[in-house]
Protein backbone atom coordinates (compact mmCIF):
# COMPACT_ATOMS: atom_id res chain seq x y z
CA UNK A 1 0.00 0.00 0.00
CA UNK A 2 1.23 3.98 -0.96
CA UNK A 3 2.02 6.04 2.29
CA UNK A 4 1.52 9.11 0.79
CA UNK A 5 2.62 12.20 1.73
CA UNK A 6 3.31 16.18 0.41
CA UNK A 7 6.99 17.36 -0.01
CA UNK A 8 8.10 20.49 -0.85
CA UNK A 9 11.00 21.53 -2.38
CA UNK A 10 11.98 24.94 -1.10
CA UNK A 11 14.43 25.61 -3.32
CA UNK A 12 11.81 25.81 -5.98
CA UNK A 13 8.89 27.59 -4.23
CA UNK A 14 8.66 31.23 -5.40
CA UNK A 15 5.82 31.26 -2.97
CA UNK A 16 3.22 32.20 -5.67
CA UNK A 17 0.54 30.94 -2.92
CA UNK A 18 -1.02 29.02 -6.45
CA UNK A 19 -1.46 25.93 -4.03
CA UNK A 20 -3.49 27.67 -1.63
CA UNK A 21 -5.80 29.02 -4.14
CA UNK A 22 -6.07 25.64 -5.86
CA UNK A 23 -7.10 23.92 -2.56
CA UNK A 24 -9.92 26.74 -1.28
CA UNK A 25 -10.74 26.31 -4.55
CA UNK A 26 -11.08 22.28 -4.92
CA UNK A 27 -12.59 22.34 -1.32
CA UNK A 28 -14.73 25.19 -0.95
CA UNK A 29 -13.61 25.51 2.72
CA UNK A 30 -15.63 27.54 4.83
CA UNK A 31 -14.93 31.71 5.53
CA UNK A 32 -11.16 31.89 7.26
CA UNK A 33 -10.35 28.75 6.74
CA UNK A 34 -7.26 28.21 4.23
CA UNK A 35 -6.22 24.55 4.64
CA UNK A 36 -2.88 25.59 2.54
CA UNK A 37 -0.61 28.21 3.45
CA UNK A 38 3.15 29.37 2.04
CA UNK A 39 5.29 30.34 4.83
CA UNK A 40 8.57 32.73 3.91
CA UNK A 41 12.11 33.21 5.71
CA UNK A 42 13.76 36.63 5.72
CA UNK A 43 11.06 37.58 3.10
CA UNK A 44 12.94 40.23 1.18
CA UNK A 45 16.36 39.22 1.91
CA UNK A 46 18.61 37.68 -0.89
CA UNK A 47 18.40 34.35 1.79
CA UNK A 48 14.93 34.55 1.24
CA UNK A 49 12.92 30.86 1.02
CA UNK A 50 9.49 29.90 0.98
CA UNK A 51 7.79 26.58 1.98
CA UNK A 52 4.52 25.01 1.47
CA UNK A 53 3.06 23.37 4.25
CA UNK A 54 -0.62 21.75 5.27
CA UNK A 55 -1.46 18.54 7.31
CA UNK A 56 1.44 16.23 6.40
CA UNK A 57 0.03 12.84 7.06
CA UNK A 58 1.93 12.02 9.81
CA UNK A 59 2.95 8.29 10.24
CA UNK A 60 2.36 8.67 14.17
CA UNK A 61 0.56 11.55 14.01
CA UNK A 62 0.01 13.73 17.25
CA UNK A 63 -3.68 14.68 16.50
CA UNK A 64 -4.55 11.38 16.58
CA UNK A 65 -2.73 10.78 19.54
CA UNK A 66 -4.65 13.28 21.77
CA UNK A 67 -8.23 13.75 20.56
CA UNK A 68 -10.20 13.67 23.34
CA UNK A 69 -12.85 11.95 20.68
CA UNK A 70 -10.88 9.36 19.10
CA UNK A 71 -12.48 11.00 15.60
CA UNK A 72 -9.28 10.81 14.02
CA UNK A 73 -8.65 7.54 11.46
CA UNK A 74 -5.93 6.51 8.64
CA UNK A 75 -6.49 5.59 5.34
CA UNK A 76 -4.98 2.38 3.60
CA UNK A 77 -3.14 5.25 1.88
CA UNK A 78 -1.56 6.89 5.05
CA UNK A 79 -3.91 9.66 4.88
CA UNK A 80 -4.80 10.80 8.10
CA UNK A 81 -8.85 12.07 8.19
CA UNK A 82 -11.69 12.74 10.76
CA UNK A 83 -15.16 12.59 11.36
CA UNK A 84 -16.43 15.68 11.65
CA UNK A 85 -19.67 14.36 13.47
CA UNK A 86 -17.49 13.47 16.24
CA UNK A 87 -15.31 16.55 16.59
CA UNK A 88 -15.92 18.53 19.18
CA UNK A 89 -13.79 21.58 18.76
CA UNK A 90 -11.22 21.45 21.93
CA UNK A 91 -8.51 22.51 19.74
CA UNK A 92 -6.20 19.81 21.54
CA UNK A 93 -5.16 18.70 17.82
CA UNK A 94 -4.11 22.00 17.12
CA UNK A 95 -2.24 22.02 20.30
CA UNK A 96 -0.19 18.91 19.38
CA UNK A 97 0.31 19.22 15.46
CA UNK A 98 3.40 20.21 14.22
CA UNK A 99 2.65 22.32 11.42
CA UNK A 100 -0.20 24.29 13.11
CA UNK A 101 -2.72 22.52 10.13
CA UNK A 102 -5.81 21.84 12.20
CA UNK A 103 -8.24 25.09 11.96
CA UNK A 104 -11.68 26.08 13.37
CA UNK A 105 -14.58 27.94 12.04
CA UNK A 106 -14.97 30.64 15.00
CA UNK A 107 -18.89 30.88 14.93
CA UNK A 108 -20.45 29.93 18.28
CA UNK A 109 -20.95 32.09 21.48
CA UNK A 110 -17.55 33.07 23.55
CA UNK A 111 -15.22 32.18 21.11
CA UNK A 112 -16.11 28.17 20.92
CA UNK A 113 -14.49 26.51 18.05
CA UNK A 114 -16.55 24.94 15.49
CA UNK A 115 -15.57 21.51 14.29
CA UNK A 116 -12.06 20.71 13.15
CA UNK A 117 -11.16 21.42 9.46
CA UNK A 118 -7.63 20.47 8.03
CA UNK A 119 -6.12 19.16 4.49
CA UNK A 120 -7.68 15.74 3.64
CA UNK A 121 -5.09 15.11 0.75
CA UNK A 122 -8.04 15.78 -1.40
CA UNK A 123 -9.67 12.68 -0.07
CA UNK A 124 -13.00 13.38 1.43
CA UNK A 125 -13.75 12.23 4.88
CA UNK A 126 -17.07 9.56 6.07
CA UNK A 127 -19.73 10.34 4.62
CA UNK A 128 -23.54 8.74 3.83
CA UNK A 129 -23.71 10.41 0.09
CA UNK A 130 -21.05 12.13 -1.90
CA UNK A 131 -22.94 15.23 -1.38
CA UNK A 132 -22.49 15.15 2.41
CA UNK A 133 -18.72 14.26 1.72
CA UNK A 134 -18.21 17.05 -0.59
CA UNK A 135 -20.22 19.84 2.03
CA UNK A 136 -18.01 18.42 5.06
CA UNK A 137 -14.80 17.84 4.17
CA UNK A 138 -14.33 19.30 0.08
CA UNK A 139 -13.18 17.17 -2.87
CA UNK A 140 -12.41 13.34 -2.72
CA UNK A 141 -10.21 13.62 -5.78
CA UNK A 142 -8.16 9.96 -4.22
CA UNK A 143 -11.47 8.41 -4.87
CA UNK A 144 -10.98 9.47 -9.04
CA UNK A 145 -7.48 8.29 -9.07
CA UNK A 146 -5.86 11.97 -8.93
CA UNK A 147 -3.62 13.53 -6.62
CA UNK A 148 -4.49 16.43 -4.52
CA UNK A 149 -4.90 19.65 -6.60
CA UNK A 150 -2.77 22.24 -4.51
CA UNK A 151 0.25 19.83 -5.72
CA UNK A 152 -1.22 18.87 -9.68
CA UNK A 153 -1.58 22.77 -9.96
CA UNK A 154 1.99 23.56 -8.58
CA UNK A 155 4.04 25.78 -11.14
CA UNK A 156 7.24 24.83 -10.66
CA UNK A 157 6.33 21.17 -9.40
CA UNK A 158 7.85 22.74 -5.97
CA UNK A 159 4.85 20.73 -4.23
CA UNK A 160 5.07 16.79 -5.10
CA UNK A 161 2.03 14.64 -4.15
CA UNK A 162 2.23 10.78 -3.94
CA UNK A 163 3.43 7.60 -2.46
CA UNK A 164 6.55 8.68 -0.05
CA UNK A 165 9.24 6.68 -2.09
CA UNK A 166 8.07 7.99 -5.52
CA UNK A 167 8.24 11.90 -4.53
CA UNK A 168 11.43 11.08 -2.69
CA UNK A 169 12.94 9.94 -5.33
CA UNK A 170 12.58 12.72 -7.65
CA UNK A 171 13.74 14.85 -5.12
CA UNK A 172 16.48 12.88 -4.29
CA UNK A 173 16.64 12.94 -8.16
CA UNK A 174 16.69 16.74 -8.00
CA UNK A 175 18.98 17.17 -5.18
CA UNK A 176 22.28 15.12 -7.02
CA UNK A 177 21.45 17.33 -9.89
CA UNK A 178 21.81 20.09 -8.00
CA UNK A 179 24.64 19.07 -6.74
CA UNK A 180 23.77 18.71 -2.64
CA UNK A 181 26.62 16.54 -1.64
CA UNK A 182 24.56 14.54 0.93
CA UNK A 183 21.30 15.23 0.47
CA UNK A 184 18.76 18.47 0.38
CA UNK A 185 18.38 18.93 4.02
CA UNK A 186 22.35 19.02 4.57
CA UNK A 187 23.93 22.22 5.72
CA UNK A 188 27.21 21.68 2.92
CA UNK A 189 27.77 24.39 0.32
CA UNK A 190 26.74 22.91 -2.87
CA UNK A 191 29.47 20.66 -4.77
CA UNK A 192 31.37 21.85 -7.37
CA UNK A 193 30.86 19.07 -9.95
CA UNK A 194 30.78 19.60 -13.35
CA UNK A 195 28.02 18.92 -16.15
CA UNK A 196 29.29 15.67 -17.29
CA UNK A 197 30.07 13.58 -13.91
CA UNK A 198 26.27 14.43 -12.44
CA UNK A 199 24.44 13.41 -15.52
CA UNK A 200 26.76 10.29 -15.59
CA UNK A 201 26.32 9.62 -11.94
CA UNK A 202 22.44 10.66 -11.81
CA UNK A 203 20.96 7.40 -11.93
CA UNK A 204 23.11 5.68 -9.63
CA UNK A 205 23.21 8.48 -6.67
CA UNK A 206 19.83 9.66 -7.06
CA UNK A 207 17.57 6.61 -5.74
CA UNK A 208 17.66 4.98 -2.36
CA UNK A 209 18.77 1.35 -1.71
CA UNK A 210 15.50 0.22 -1.08
CA UNK A 211 14.22 0.70 -4.74
CA UNK A 212 16.04 -2.34 -6.05
CA UNK A 213 13.77 -4.27 -3.09
CA UNK A 214 10.63 -2.46 -3.94
CA UNK A 215 10.50 -2.85 -7.57
CA UNK A 216 12.44 -6.75 -7.57
CA UNK B 1 27.34 66.20 -44.24
CA UNK B 2 25.91 63.38 -46.76
CA UNK B 3 28.36 61.02 -45.26
CA UNK B 4 27.21 62.17 -41.92
CA UNK B 5 23.97 61.44 -42.36
CA UNK B 6 25.01 57.81 -44.01
CA UNK B 7 26.91 56.68 -40.57
CA UNK B 8 23.71 57.61 -38.45
CA UNK B 9 21.74 55.61 -40.58
CA UNK B 10 23.72 52.53 -40.20
CA UNK B 11 24.54 52.93 -36.68
CA UNK B 12 20.55 52.77 -36.53
CA UNK B 13 20.40 49.46 -38.49
CA UNK B 14 23.27 48.02 -36.69
CA UNK B 15 21.31 49.11 -33.65
CA UNK B 16 17.72 46.97 -34.64
CA UNK B 17 19.41 44.43 -36.22
CA UNK B 18 21.22 43.68 -32.76
CA UNK B 19 18.11 43.99 -30.46
CA UNK B 20 16.22 41.76 -33.38
CA UNK B 21 19.06 39.12 -32.14
CA UNK B 22 18.32 40.03 -28.22
CA UNK B 23 14.50 39.09 -28.51
CA UNK B 24 15.12 36.29 -30.55
CA UNK B 25 17.56 34.85 -28.63
CA UNK B 26 15.53 35.76 -25.15
CA UNK B 27 12.06 34.46 -26.90
CA UNK B 28 13.34 31.40 -28.12
CA UNK B 29 12.08 27.48 -26.59
CA UNK B 30 15.54 26.45 -24.58
CA UNK B 31 17.24 24.17 -27.08
CA UNK B 32 18.14 21.61 -24.44
CA UNK B 33 17.08 20.72 -20.86
CA UNK B 34 19.09 23.12 -18.28
CA UNK B 35 22.95 22.49 -17.83
CA UNK B 36 23.14 21.34 -14.01
CA UNK B 37 25.46 23.70 -13.74
CA UNK B 38 23.42 26.85 -14.91
CA UNK B 39 20.91 25.26 -12.33
CA UNK B 40 23.21 25.17 -9.27
CA UNK B 41 23.70 28.85 -10.57
CA UNK B 42 19.97 29.99 -10.44
CA UNK B 43 19.02 27.58 -7.33
CA UNK B 44 17.50 29.70 -4.60
CA UNK B 45 20.37 30.57 -1.39
CA UNK B 46 21.20 26.92 0.25
CA UNK B 47 18.40 26.04 1.88
CA UNK B 48 20.61 23.88 4.95
CA UNK B 49 19.99 23.29 8.41
CA UNK B 50 20.21 26.80 9.39
CA UNK B 51 17.20 27.48 7.52
CA UNK B 52 14.95 24.34 9.70
CA UNK B 53 16.35 25.76 12.82
CA UNK B 54 15.28 29.24 11.59
CA UNK B 55 11.97 27.79 10.95
CA UNK B 56 11.16 25.85 13.98
CA UNK B 57 12.51 29.27 15.86
CA UNK B 58 9.56 30.84 14.46
CA UNK B 59 11.08 34.14 13.83
CA UNK B 60 11.78 36.31 11.20
CA UNK B 61 9.12 34.35 8.27
CA UNK B 62 5.89 35.76 7.06
CA UNK B 63 2.80 33.31 6.62
CA UNK B 64 0.44 33.30 3.66
CA UNK B 65 -2.43 32.35 6.25
CA UNK B 66 -3.92 35.77 7.09
CA UNK B 67 -4.39 35.73 10.81
CA UNK B 68 -2.02 32.44 11.56
CA UNK B 69 0.76 32.69 14.77
CA UNK B 70 1.54 29.10 13.87
CA UNK B 71 4.88 29.16 13.41
CA UNK B 72 5.41 26.17 11.03
CA UNK B 73 7.35 23.61 13.25
CA UNK B 74 5.42 23.51 16.64
CA UNK B 75 8.07 21.57 18.87
CA UNK B 76 6.23 21.93 21.79
CA UNK B 77 3.54 19.68 20.65
CA UNK B 78 5.33 16.71 20.85
CA UNK B 79 6.44 17.61 24.19
CA UNK B 80 2.52 18.55 25.34
CA UNK B 81 1.76 15.11 23.80
CA UNK B 82 4.30 12.76 25.91
CA UNK B 83 3.16 14.63 29.08
CA UNK B 84 -0.48 14.21 28.69
CA UNK B 85 -0.80 11.13 27.30
CA UNK B 86 2.11 9.09 29.27
CA UNK B 87 2.00 10.87 32.36
CA UNK B 88 -0.91 12.72 33.35
CA UNK B 89 -3.19 10.50 31.73
CA UNK B 90 -1.70 7.33 34.27
CA UNK B 91 -0.81 9.17 37.47
CA UNK B 92 -4.53 10.38 37.15
CA UNK B 93 -5.85 6.76 36.50
CA UNK B 94 -3.92 5.63 39.38
CA UNK B 95 -4.36 8.84 41.82
CA UNK B 96 -7.88 8.17 41.89
CA UNK B 97 -8.14 4.58 41.86
CA UNK B 98 -5.55 4.29 44.49
CA UNK B 99 -7.90 6.52 46.70
CA UNK B 100 -10.93 4.74 46.20
CA UNK B 101 -9.09 1.36 47.12
CA UNK B 102 -7.06 2.95 50.27
CA UNK B 103 -11.02 4.33 51.48
CA UNK B 104 -12.84 0.76 50.76
CA UNK B 105 -10.11 -0.24 52.84
CA UNK B 106 -10.23 2.24 55.33
CA UNK B 107 -13.96 1.53 55.67
CA UNK B 108 -13.90 -2.27 55.77
CA UNK B 109 -11.23 -2.15 58.15
CA UNK B 110 -11.69 1.09 61.09
CA UNK B 111 -15.53 1.77 59.76
CA UNK B 112 -17.65 4.48 60.62
CA UNK B 113 -16.48 6.79 62.97
CA UNK B 114 -19.16 6.63 65.06
CA UNK B 115 -20.65 8.95 68.06
CA UNK B 116 -19.17 8.06 71.18
CA UNK B 117 -22.60 9.00 73.20
CA UNK B 118 -26.23 8.89 73.01
CA UNK B 119 -27.60 11.88 70.69
CA UNK B 120 -28.79 14.35 73.23
CA UNK B 121 -31.68 15.42 70.59
CA UNK B 122 -31.10 19.27 71.02
CA UNK B 123 -30.06 20.57 67.77
CA UNK B 124 -27.24 22.81 67.20
CA UNK B 125 -27.58 25.13 63.44
CA UNK B 126 -24.41 25.01 61.71
CA UNK B 127 -25.17 25.61 58.17
CA UNK B 128 -27.34 28.26 57.31
CA UNK B 129 -29.74 27.68 54.61
CA UNK B 130 -28.12 30.42 52.03
CA UNK B 131 -24.82 28.04 52.85
CA UNK B 132 -26.03 24.75 52.32
CA UNK B 133 -27.74 25.92 49.11
CA UNK B 134 -23.92 27.06 48.35
CA UNK B 135 -22.33 23.97 49.34
CA UNK B 136 -24.94 21.67 47.05
CA UNK B 137 -24.33 23.63 44.20
CA UNK B 138 -20.94 24.04 43.95
CA UNK B 139 -20.82 20.02 44.51
CA UNK B 140 -22.88 19.17 42.02
CA UNK B 141 -21.05 21.59 39.56
CA UNK B 142 -18.09 19.72 40.87
CA UNK B 143 -19.44 16.36 39.95
CA UNK B 144 -20.55 17.43 36.93
CA UNK B 145 -17.46 18.96 36.01
CA UNK B 146 -15.36 15.84 37.38
CA UNK B 147 -17.30 13.71 35.50
CA UNK B 148 -17.27 15.64 31.82
CA UNK B 149 -13.52 16.04 32.34
CA UNK B 150 -12.88 12.53 33.13
CA UNK B 151 -15.07 11.65 30.20
CA UNK B 152 -12.44 14.21 28.12
CA UNK B 153 -9.84 12.70 29.35
CA UNK B 154 -10.45 8.39 29.28
CA UNK B 155 -14.16 8.30 28.02
CA UNK B 156 -12.56 7.18 24.56
CA UNK B 157 -10.85 4.47 25.70
CA UNK B 158 -14.68 2.66 26.82
CA UNK B 159 -17.74 4.39 25.86
CA UNK B 160 -16.66 4.47 21.64
CA UNK B 161 -16.67 1.07 21.83
CA UNK B 162 -19.42 0.14 24.36
CA UNK B 163 -22.13 2.17 22.66
CA UNK B 164 -21.00 2.94 19.20
CA UNK B 165 -20.29 5.99 17.22
CA UNK B 166 -23.43 8.06 17.42
CA UNK B 167 -23.93 7.74 20.91
CA UNK B 168 -20.46 8.51 21.93
CA UNK B 169 -20.43 11.84 19.53
CA UNK B 170 -23.56 12.96 21.28
CA UNK B 171 -22.09 11.95 24.66
CA UNK B 172 -18.80 13.32 24.59
CA UNK B 173 -20.50 17.00 22.58
CA UNK B 174 -22.73 17.24 25.63
CA UNK B 175 -19.59 16.39 28.19
CA UNK B 176 -17.53 19.33 26.06
CA UNK B 177 -20.57 21.46 26.38
CA UNK B 178 -21.48 21.09 29.83
CA UNK B 179 -18.19 20.86 31.02
CA UNK B 180 -17.60 24.65 29.35
CA UNK B 181 -20.90 26.13 30.57
CA UNK B 182 -20.24 24.47 33.95
CA UNK B 183 -16.46 25.75 34.56
CA UNK B 184 -17.16 29.32 34.86
CA UNK B 185 -20.03 29.24 37.11
CA UNK B 186 -18.21 26.80 39.22
CA UNK B 187 -14.61 29.41 39.44
CA UNK B 188 -17.39 32.18 40.23
CA UNK B 189 -19.58 30.34 43.40
CA UNK B 190 -16.10 28.82 44.51
CA UNK B 191 -14.69 32.29 45.16
CA UNK B 192 -17.96 33.09 46.93
CA UNK B 193 -17.54 29.81 48.99
CA UNK B 194 -14.07 30.69 49.55
CA UNK B 195 -14.91 34.06 51.09
CA UNK B 196 -17.73 33.46 52.81
CA UNK B 197 -15.38 30.26 55.07
CA UNK B 198 -12.53 32.08 54.85
CA UNK B 199 -12.28 33.04 58.70
CA UNK B 200 -13.29 29.73 60.34
CA UNK B 201 -10.51 28.11 58.65
CA UNK B 202 -7.52 30.50 59.33
CA UNK B 203 -5.10 27.98 61.21
CA UNK B 204 -5.05 27.91 64.65
CA UNK B 205 -2.46 26.79 66.97
CA UNK B 206 -4.23 23.40 68.36
CA UNK B 207 -4.94 22.57 64.34
CA UNK B 208 -0.94 21.42 64.70
CA UNK B 209 -1.96 18.94 67.74
CA UNK B 210 -5.44 17.65 65.72
CA UNK B 211 -2.84 16.68 63.16
CA UNK B 212 -0.73 15.02 65.85
CA UNK B 213 -3.32 12.85 66.91
CA UNK B 214 -4.62 12.09 63.24
CA UNK B 215 -7.80 13.91 63.60
CA UNK B 216 -8.95 11.12 65.57
CA UNK B 217 -10.29 9.01 62.98
CA UNK B 218 -8.51 6.04 64.50
CA UNK B 219 -8.89 5.15 67.71
CA UNK B 220 -11.25 7.47 70.94
CA UNK B 221 -8.89 10.64 70.94
CA UNK B 222 -11.35 13.70 70.04
CA UNK B 223 -8.68 16.55 69.51
CA UNK B 224 -9.37 20.12 70.01
CA UNK B 225 -11.27 21.70 67.09
CA UNK B 226 -13.08 24.38 66.94
CA UNK B 227 -15.91 25.01 63.79
CA UNK B 228 -13.90 23.91 61.06
CA UNK B 229 -11.40 20.99 62.02
CA UNK B 230 -7.54 21.19 60.60
CA UNK B 231 -8.25 18.30 58.21
CA UNK B 232 -11.63 20.55 56.66
CA UNK B 233 -8.99 23.91 56.89
CA UNK B 234 -6.47 21.30 54.32
CA UNK B 235 -9.79 21.07 52.54
CA UNK B 236 -10.47 24.50 51.76
CA UNK B 237 -6.95 25.51 51.63
CA UNK B 238 -6.11 23.08 48.83
CA UNK B 239 -9.20 24.67 47.16
CA UNK B 240 -8.21 28.06 47.99
CA UNK B 241 -4.68 27.06 46.12
CA UNK B 242 -5.26 24.14 43.76
CA UNK B 243 -8.89 24.84 43.03
CA UNK B 244 -8.44 28.24 41.88
CA UNK B 245 -5.38 26.96 39.47
CA UNK B 246 -7.96 24.77 38.03
CA UNK B 247 -10.12 27.58 37.53
CA UNK B 248 -7.74 30.07 36.09
CA UNK B 249 -6.29 27.46 33.69
CA UNK B 250 -10.09 26.57 32.99
CA UNK B 251 -10.80 30.29 31.55
CA UNK B 252 -7.80 30.23 29.66
CA UNK B 253 -8.77 27.23 27.56
CA UNK B 254 -12.68 27.79 28.04
CA UNK B 255 -12.40 31.23 25.90
CA UNK B 256 -9.75 31.04 22.90
CA UNK B 257 -10.53 34.56 22.08
CA UNK B 258 -7.59 36.67 23.98
CA UNK B 259 -5.05 35.60 22.24
CA UNK B 260 -3.72 33.02 24.15
CA UNK B 261 -0.61 31.16 21.81
CA UNK B 262 -0.75 27.59 21.08
CA UNK B 263 2.26 27.21 24.15
CA UNK B 264 -0.48 28.77 26.46
CA UNK B 265 -2.77 26.40 25.39
CA UNK B 266 -0.46 23.40 26.23
CA UNK B 267 0.79 24.90 29.65
CA UNK B 268 -2.98 25.48 30.93
CA UNK B 269 -3.96 22.15 29.69
CA UNK B 270 -1.17 20.11 31.30
CA UNK B 271 -1.88 22.57 34.60
CA UNK B 272 -6.02 21.94 34.77
CA UNK B 273 -5.24 18.12 33.87
CA UNK B 274 -2.93 18.12 36.85
CA UNK B 275 -4.48 20.21 39.10
CA UNK B 276 -8.34 19.18 38.04
CA UNK B 277 -7.01 15.66 39.10
CA UNK B 278 -5.24 16.51 42.44
CA UNK B 279 -8.82 17.89 43.26
CA UNK B 280 -10.99 14.86 42.26
CA UNK B 281 -8.32 12.71 44.25
CA UNK B 282 -8.74 14.32 47.55
CA UNK B 283 -12.59 15.20 47.15
CA UNK B 284 -13.38 11.48 47.18
CA UNK B 285 -11.71 11.78 50.65
CA UNK B 286 -13.79 14.83 51.24
CA UNK B 287 -17.28 13.02 49.95
CA UNK B 288 -16.36 9.65 52.00
CA UNK B 289 -15.56 12.12 55.14
CA UNK B 290 -19.11 13.98 54.81
CA UNK B 291 -21.03 10.78 54.19
CA UNK B 292 -19.70 6.98 55.06
CA UNK B 293 -17.64 8.06 57.19
CA UNK B 294 -18.13 9.85 60.16
CA UNK B 295 -21.96 9.92 61.84
CA UNK B 296 -24.18 12.50 61.87
CA UNK B 297 -21.65 14.75 59.26
CA UNK B 298 -24.43 14.80 56.67
CA UNK B 299 -27.28 15.60 58.36
CA UNK B 300 -25.27 19.09 59.00
CA UNK B 301 -25.07 19.98 55.61
CA UNK B 302 -27.99 18.58 54.98
CA UNK B 303 -30.44 19.86 57.40
CA UNK B 304 -28.39 23.02 58.89
CA UNK B 305 -28.41 21.46 62.54
CA UNK B 306 -25.82 18.85 64.16
CA UNK B 307 -26.84 17.42 67.25
CA UNK B 308 -24.93 18.55 70.70
CA UNK B 309 -23.42 15.03 71.38
CA UNK B 310 -21.99 15.33 67.45
CA UNK B 311 -21.02 18.85 68.08
CA UNK B 312 -18.90 18.01 71.24
CA UNK B 313 -17.37 15.35 69.50
CA UNK B 314 -15.74 16.95 67.15
CA UNK B 315 -15.87 20.55 67.29
CA UNK B 316 -15.53 20.88 70.99
CA UNK B 317 -14.30 24.54 71.01
CA UNK B 318 -17.03 25.69 68.89
CA UNK B 319 -19.50 23.53 70.35
CA UNK B 320 -18.49 25.48 73.91
CA UNK B 321 -19.36 28.72 72.39
CA UNK B 322 -22.85 27.87 70.65
CA UNK B 323 -24.26 25.71 73.36
CA UNK B 324 -26.54 28.21 75.17
CA UNK B 325 -28.60 28.41 71.73
CA UNK B 326 -29.06 24.24 71.50
CA UNK B 327 -32.79 23.10 71.27
CA UNK B 328 -35.24 22.18 68.64
CA UNK B 329 -34.44 23.39 65.48
CA UNK B 330 -36.90 26.58 64.33
CA UNK B 331 -39.01 25.07 61.36
CA UNK B 332 -40.35 28.65 61.14
CA UNK B 333 -40.23 30.43 57.63
CA UNK B 334 -37.61 32.05 56.84
CA UNK B 335 -35.04 29.95 58.59
CA UNK B 336 -32.49 31.63 60.76
CA UNK B 337 -30.63 34.70 59.06
CA UNK B 338 -27.03 34.03 57.81
CA UNK B 339 -25.90 36.88 60.63
CA UNK B 340 -27.22 35.23 63.41
CA UNK B 341 -25.66 31.37 62.63
CA UNK B 342 -22.52 32.94 61.92
CA UNK B 343 -21.71 35.17 65.32
CA UNK B 344 -20.65 32.19 67.01
CA UNK B 345 -17.94 30.73 65.15
CA UNK B 346 -14.52 30.41 67.01
CA UNK B 347 -12.10 28.45 64.73
C1 LIG C 1 -13.19 21.13 39.82
C2 LIG C 1 -13.69 21.21 38.70
C3 LIG C 1 -13.06 20.73 37.43
C4 LIG C 1 -12.61 19.50 37.10
C5 LIG C 1 -12.59 18.30 38.00
C6 LIG C 1 -12.13 19.54 35.75
C7 LIG C 1 -11.58 18.49 35.04
C8 LIG C 1 -11.17 18.52 33.72
C9 LIG C 1 -10.54 17.46 33.01
C10 LIG C 1 -10.15 16.11 33.60
C11 LIG C 1 -10.34 17.86 31.72
C12 LIG C 1 -9.73 17.06 30.59
C13 LIG C 1 -8.27 17.36 30.46
C14 LIG C 1 -7.62 16.58 29.35
O1 LIG C 1 -8.31 15.89 28.60
O2 LIG C 1 -6.39 16.67 29.24
C15 LIG C 1 -10.82 19.19 31.62
C16 LIG C 1 -10.79 19.97 30.48
C17 LIG C 1 -11.25 21.26 30.40
N1 LIG C 1 -11.75 22.02 31.46
FE1 LIG C 1 -12.03 21.43 33.33
N2 LIG C 1 -12.30 20.80 35.26
C18 LIG C 1 -12.85 21.55 36.28
C19 LIG C 1 -13.16 22.88 36.26
C20 LIG C 1 -13.10 23.67 35.14
C21 LIG C 1 -13.38 25.05 35.11
C22 LIG C 1 -13.74 25.86 36.35
C23 LIG C 1 -13.26 25.45 33.82
C24 LIG C 1 -13.47 26.79 33.20
C25 LIG C 1 -13.57 27.88 33.80
C26 LIG C 1 -12.87 24.32 33.04
C27 LIG C 1 -12.64 24.31 31.68
C28 LIG C 1 -12.11 23.26 30.97
C29 LIG C 1 -11.84 23.28 29.58
C30 LIG C 1 -12.11 24.44 28.65
C31 LIG C 1 -11.30 22.03 29.22
C32 LIG C 1 -10.84 21.61 27.82
C33 LIG C 1 -11.81 20.68 27.19
C34 LIG C 1 -12.73 21.31 26.20
O3 LIG C 1 -12.59 22.47 25.82
O4 LIG C 1 -13.65 20.62 25.80
N3 LIG C 1 -12.77 23.24 33.87
N4 LIG C 1 -11.32 19.57 32.86
S1 LIG D 1 -3.02 17.40 11.55
FE1 LIG D 1 -0.90 17.77 12.11
S2 LIG D 1 -0.40 16.09 13.53
FE2 LIG D 1 -2.24 15.49 12.43
S3 LIG D 1 -1.49 14.28 10.71
FE3 LIG D 1 -1.74 16.40 9.97
S4 LIG D 1 0.27 17.31 10.27
FE4 LIG D 1 0.26 15.44 11.49
S1 LIG E 1 -10.81 19.57 17.85
FE1 LIG E 1 -11.92 17.76 17.13
S2 LIG E 1 -10.43 16.58 15.99
FE2 LIG E 1 -9.28 18.08 17.20
S3 LIG E 1 -8.73 16.95 19.07
FE3 LIG E 1 -10.65 18.04 19.50
S4 LIG E 1 -12.27 16.58 19.02
FE4 LIG E 1 -10.38 15.79 18.08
Amino acid sequence: MAQMKFLCDAERCIECNGCVTACKNANETDWGIQRRRVVTLDDGKPSEVSISVACMHCDDAPCMAVCPTDCFYKTDDGIVLHDKDICIGCGYCLYACPFGAPQFPKEEAFGERGKMDKCTFCAGGPAETKEEEYEKYGANRIAEGKLPLCAEMCSTKALLAGDAQTISDIFRQRVVYRGHEDGGWSSVEKAQMSGPDVSANLDEMAYDATRATREG
Amino acid sequence: MHTLMQCLWRLRMIGAVLLLAVLAASLAPPTSAAEPDEEIGQAVGTVDADTWRQVKSGENFIDSRHDSTYNLINPSGETWRQIRNEWVSPAGLIAIGGMLTVLVIFYLVVGRNDLDHERTGRKILRWTAFERSLHWTVATLFIALSLTGLNLLYGKFVFRHVFGDVFWANMIMGSKLIHNYAGPVFGILLIVILAKWLKVNLPKKHDWEWFKQGGGMVGDKHPDAGFANAGEKVWFWLLASVGMLVVVSGFVLDFPIFGQTRDNMQWANMFHGVTSLILMTVALGHIYIGTLGTEGALEGMATGYVDETWAKQHHNLWYEEVKDNAGQPQQSDPPVGDDTATAHRPN
